[in-house]
Formats: structure tokens, sequence, C-alpha cells
């Protein structure tokens, strides 16, 4: 009965209602763009280090993933020792280098991977077959557009330009094998990949690379298998998937507090505009109240029909305002992951159903609290003074 | 015949600003089961305060209200909400029906507040419907039906609990001579199927249909009549 008689009073003037639910969607929409931007590109760049499984990155000391041009030398014994260690489940050496795929008179300039392709984690091959051969090249889609190639096609790749002589350096002649989606690079960025041998020899890093991914058997002994590099690779430095996220916590810091300050507007402009709604509803109508009242309504009662009033319209805000969170973040991460030099992979906006249920958690516990106050002052009202004052207007 | 309200020496004050509105002063009045009382007097004498104490929804500043052998005035609003709802029906001059309920669902309001099961509550809502004569008007809502109908769906409801007392402040003040009779032939009715009836009115017609008329100024009862007798 209590519902109905709340349900029945939001009928009671539907414009009024049916604005104030819309209120309350647009600030549950944003409520949930917010959770999502605060856990959504950490969470996605969790998924993303952990997409093929390696837990370790190893660089060399003081440097992150390619953001040098350091290389760590000896690959082959750093390679071997990793390998020996029982706890290791597959090491993936990779080296990072420009290339140049000349045409005529112009070259296309490109991020080269060089790796092994029975163990790589850098890319997801879409079409034709993996670099295995020596003279072979995978590439994705912009660069091939870019290029005007196709899967087949023979390309002349060089590894260095001399600016002075304009001459390039370590040119090779490279069929296209296959074509790859990047897991790592940024949207828009041209990218190939190269078997690790070849692009050492082009490069003139013979021996060298610029990072090992290291997947463990048993990912809790992460521990162990640090400890024991630092002593046995003191001049590589240890970036566990945790070290990494962290590293991210402290770089996405500015956004989570954006988002924690535009997630507690919104949460604030939902309570208020329902405490609004249900105190104009009540004062509407404060002689029927006390006529429930002296007919025996308990006070317990008034007050839970009029909170309830408050929650339905926060439940049914909360979830129209799900499905408009969801269609603006979707929007707004497409802005956002066209920021230069994300990989395109990150997604800002993550949706995960413990947001959307963070969500209308809190704007319902707010439309709870909302109506608290209107519902408890109308069911304390003196009976007989009011009715009093109701019969005299 | 058995007391069925005591009210001994009530007084009630409103305090006001610089000094206290004395609404009753020390009004002793016992009502007995089945019977029909009409209060009356001018505006401000009293009447609708002393209604409100013995229907339990004011306390008196001092003096003592029982009703069915308990003072109401000392319990909590709980109890004493829980006691309006069991053992007093109220009328108002205003009708009071909540309008976004239908006629049956504004009856059926303090039986489920009371508990009684929804089969129960929609025969006995039929049955209250059939007796004030609006068996057809179940499902309109309160601005679908006329003053007096309106009034006599809050009759009804009045009696949903079966209530020992029923109070009505000035029953037909919003209504027509002619729909104003049809409520005090209801109101006979009523007790004459043994409700024990409480009006306060200015209607003298009302009045005289009571039993037993007690008059009132500036908040004391200076006499009571028996019509006729």
């Amino acid at each position: 009965m209590r519902l109905v008689l709340a349900l029945a009073s939001l009928r009671r003037n539907r414009a009024r209602t049916i604005l104030a639910v819309l209120g309350v969607a647009i600030a549950a929409a944003m409520l949930l763009d917010m959770v999502m931007l605060s856990t959504g590109m950490r969470e996605s760049f969790r998924a993303l280090l952990l997409s093929r499984g390696f837990q370790m990155r190893l660089t060399p000391r003081g440097t992150l993933p390619f953001d040098t041009e350091a290389s760590i030398a000896g690959a082959t014994d750093v390679t071997q020792k990793l390998r020996a260690r029982p706890e290791i489940d597959l090491v993936s050496p990779v080296l990072g280098a420009s290339v140049h795929v000349l045409r005529g008179d112009s070259s296309i300039t490109a991020f080269a991977l060089g790796v092994d392709p029975s163990s790589q984690g850098d890319y997801r091959l879409a079409a034709g077959h993996d670099a295995t051969a020596p003279n072979t090249i995978i590439a994705n889609e912009d660069f091939l557009r870019a290029a005007g190639a196709r899967v087949g096609d023979t390309l002349r790749v060089a590894a260095g330009f001399d600016p002075q002589l304009r001459t390039h350096s370590g040119e090779r002649a490279l069929v296209v094998s296959g074509r790859a989606r990047f897991l790592y690079l940024a949207a828009g960025q041209l990218a190939v990949a190269i078997p690790l041998r070849t692009l050492q020899q082009m490069t003139a890093r013979e021996d060298r690379v610029s990072l090992f991914m290291v997947r463990l058997r048993d990912p809790s002994r992460i521990d162990d298998v640090r400890k024991w590099m630092r002593i046995a690779l003191p001049t590589i430095d240890v970036i566990s998937t945790a070290d990494a996220m962290a590293r991210v916590d402290e770089r996405l810091g500015y956004f989570r507090q954006l988002s924690a300050i535009l997630g507690a507007v919104s949460l604030v402009v939902g309570f208020l505009l329902v405490t609004t709604l249900v105190t104009v509803s009540v004062n509407e109508r404060v002689g029927e109240i006390v006529v429930m009242r002296a007919i025996g309504v308990s006070r317990a009662h008034v007050v839970q029909q009029i909170v309830l009033e408050g929650t339905a319209l926060s439940i049914t805000g909360a979830v129209l305002g799900t499905g408009l969170g969801l269609v603006t973040a979707r929007y707004l991460n497409t802005i956002l992951s066209s920021f230069p030099g994300l990989p395109a992979a990150i997604d800002f906006f993550l949706f995960q159903p413990r947001a959307a249920w963070t969500a209308i958690g809190l704007l319902t516990a707010c439309g709870v609290l909302a109506g608290l106050y209107p519902a408890w002052r109308a069911a304390s009202l003196p009976l007989a003074g009011t009715l009093r004052e109701e019969a005299v207007a | 015949m058995t007391t069925l309200v005591r009210a001994r020496d009530v007084r009630r004050d409103y305090p006001l600003e610089r000094e206290a509105v004395h609404a009753l002063r020390g009004v002793s009045l016992e009502i007995e089961k089945g019977e029909y009382l009409a209060i009356v007097g001018p505006s401000g004498c009293g009447k609708s305060s002393l209604l409100n104490l013995l229907g339990a929804i004011d306390a008196p500043t001092s003096g003592t209200v029982e009703i069915e052998g308990r003072n109401v005035g000392t319990l909590g609003d709980r109890e004493v909400t829980n006691f309006r709802l069991r053992h007093i029906g109220f009328v108002f001059q205003r009708f009071y029906l909540l309008p976004i309920l239908t006629a049956r669902e504004n009856v059926e309001l303090p039986m489920a507040e009371a508990g009684v099961s929804a089969a129960e509550r929609r025969q006995r809502s039929t049955e209250l419907l059939r007796y004030v004569d609006l068996g057809e008007r179940a499902r309109h809502r309160p601005a679908q039906l006329s003053g007096g109908e309106q009034q006599r769906v809050a009759i009804a409801r009045a009696l949903a609990n079966r209530p020992s007392l029923l109070l009505a402040d000035e029953p037909t003040g919003e209504l027509d001579a002619k729909t104003g009779q049809e409520i005090i032939s209801l109101f006979g009715r009523l007790n004459a199927d043994g409700t024990t009836v409480v009006v306060v009115t200015h209607d003298e017609s009302l009045a005289r249909a009571a039993r037993r008329i007690v008059h009132m100024r500036d908040g004391e009862i200076v006499r009571e009549e028996v019509p006729g007798g």
C-alpha cells in the first residue's frame, strides 16, 4: 500500500516528476562517467599489460620501455640465463628502432620491433603468417596503407639515415608476410615487426635488445624471481605489472581527483534535486499527511512512504542515467583516446558492472537520505494544530 | 449503559507569544456506548478542541481523557496512533480523502495499516461502500465524486476498522442542505446500528438528530439538553 501511495503521489504531478527524473538521470550519467573514468584507464592499462600473460618487463637500468635509445647488451646470454630458471615460462626479447621504407626518392618512417616470433607478445596477427624467415616483415594496417603495400609485397627497408650524405644504412629487402594489430602502440602509429636477428643486423646493434618481457609459470613467485634478477642481472631494471600499475596510478592521480570532485558534485546535485522535489511535494499535501496520521497511520509508515517517493525517483533516474552515461562515455572515450602517444587499446571509460552498481547505489542512498528530512518533518507535525491551520486555509 | 468516554476537568491551553489561549477550561463529560451526542456552540468556544482530545489527536494541558478505560493522554505516539487506528473513526469537514486513491482504496487505507488481509479489505470495503450507498462508485477517485459522495466515502473510511467511537467535525459544513440531510440520515442509521457518534456542528438539524446536545461557550460546557425531551 505504501509503495502504491508513493508511486501515485509521484504520478500526481507527472511533468514535475519527469523533469526531476531527468535531472537525476543527468547527475547519474555524470556520476557513472566519473566512476568509470576514475578506474577505467587503470583497469584498461592493467588488462593491456596482462593481455599476453607477461608479468615482468626488464629494461636497461634507469629507463622505461622504449623511452630512450638505451639497450641491454649480451641479449643471448641474458635470454639463456632467464630461460634456465624453472619459474620462468617464456622470455620475449624485443628491440625497438625506427626504420625507413624506401619508395623511390622518398621514404616512410615507422617504428619497428625486433622480435622472436615464437615468443613475442607485442602483436596479434590479423592476416598472412608470422615473420619467421629472416627476410620477412609484419606490418599494421596504418603502415600498409601509408606504404601502399599488401601482404606478399617486397619492401626496401633501411634502419639508418645520414641526413648530410642523404644515404640510408642497414638496407634490406623484406617481404610483407602478414598484417598485425600492435597491442602497445598508439592509434595511427606506423608499426612493423621484424625478426630480432634481422633488426639487430640492420641497426648494427648486435646482440642487444631494448626490453625483455617475461612470463612466469606461477605469478605468485614474482618476488623470488625479482630478487634473483637483481643479483644475477645488475644492469637491468625489473618492472613488474604491479610496479607499472603503481607508476600509472601516480600519473593518473590527476584524473582520479578530477573524477572524484565531479562525481561528488553530481551526487550533491542529485541529492538536492530529490530533496527539493520531495519537500515541495510534502508541503503541498500537509493536510493529507496529517489526516493519515489522525486516522491511525503510524509516523514510521508516513516516513517510509515519503522516503519511498525519493527512492523511486532516484532509482528511476539512476537507471536512465546509466544508459545515458554509457552513451556519453563512449563518445568521450573516442575523443580522449585520440590523445597522441596513447596505446590504441587504452580506454579512459571502461564499463565495469561494479561502476554502474556503485553509481546506482550511491544515488539510491542519496534518494533515501534526501527523503528522510522532509518525511520526518511531515510525520512529526502536530495533528490538532495542523488540522486547524488547514481548515482555516 | 457502559461509559465509553470519560473526560475529567480537561483544560487545553495554546501558548501564544504574549499569553496563552485557554481553549478548554475544565470540561468534564461522559459519553455512553451507543450514544449519539452533538456538541454545539459559537465559533471559538472550544468544540473542535474538545473533539480533538476525545479523538486522541491532541493531549490535554491538564485533566484526563479516558476512552474504553484507557487514559489516552499518557500513551506514547506509537500507542496512541494505534489506538486511534483501531478504536476511533474520524470524519472531517473537508473530507480529506487522498485524491490519488480510488474510493475503495481510501476506505481500505486504515485496514491496510491495521494489517487486514487484502481479501478481507476488499470484502469489507465493498460492504462499507454499499452501506453508504456508493457500491457503484468504488473505482472513482474523489475528484469524480460530489461533495456528499466524498463525505460518505470519508464516513466509510472512518468505519473501516469497526471503531467504538465515531467523531465528526462539522461533517455537513461543506455540503448543501439536501446533501447535508443525507449525511444526517446516515449518522442516524449508524447510531441505530450501534455506533457511538459524536458530532461537532453549527448545523441545527444535525444537532437535533442527536440524542443529547452539549452546549459550549468560552471553553466550558454551559448546558446539556435532550432534543424533544
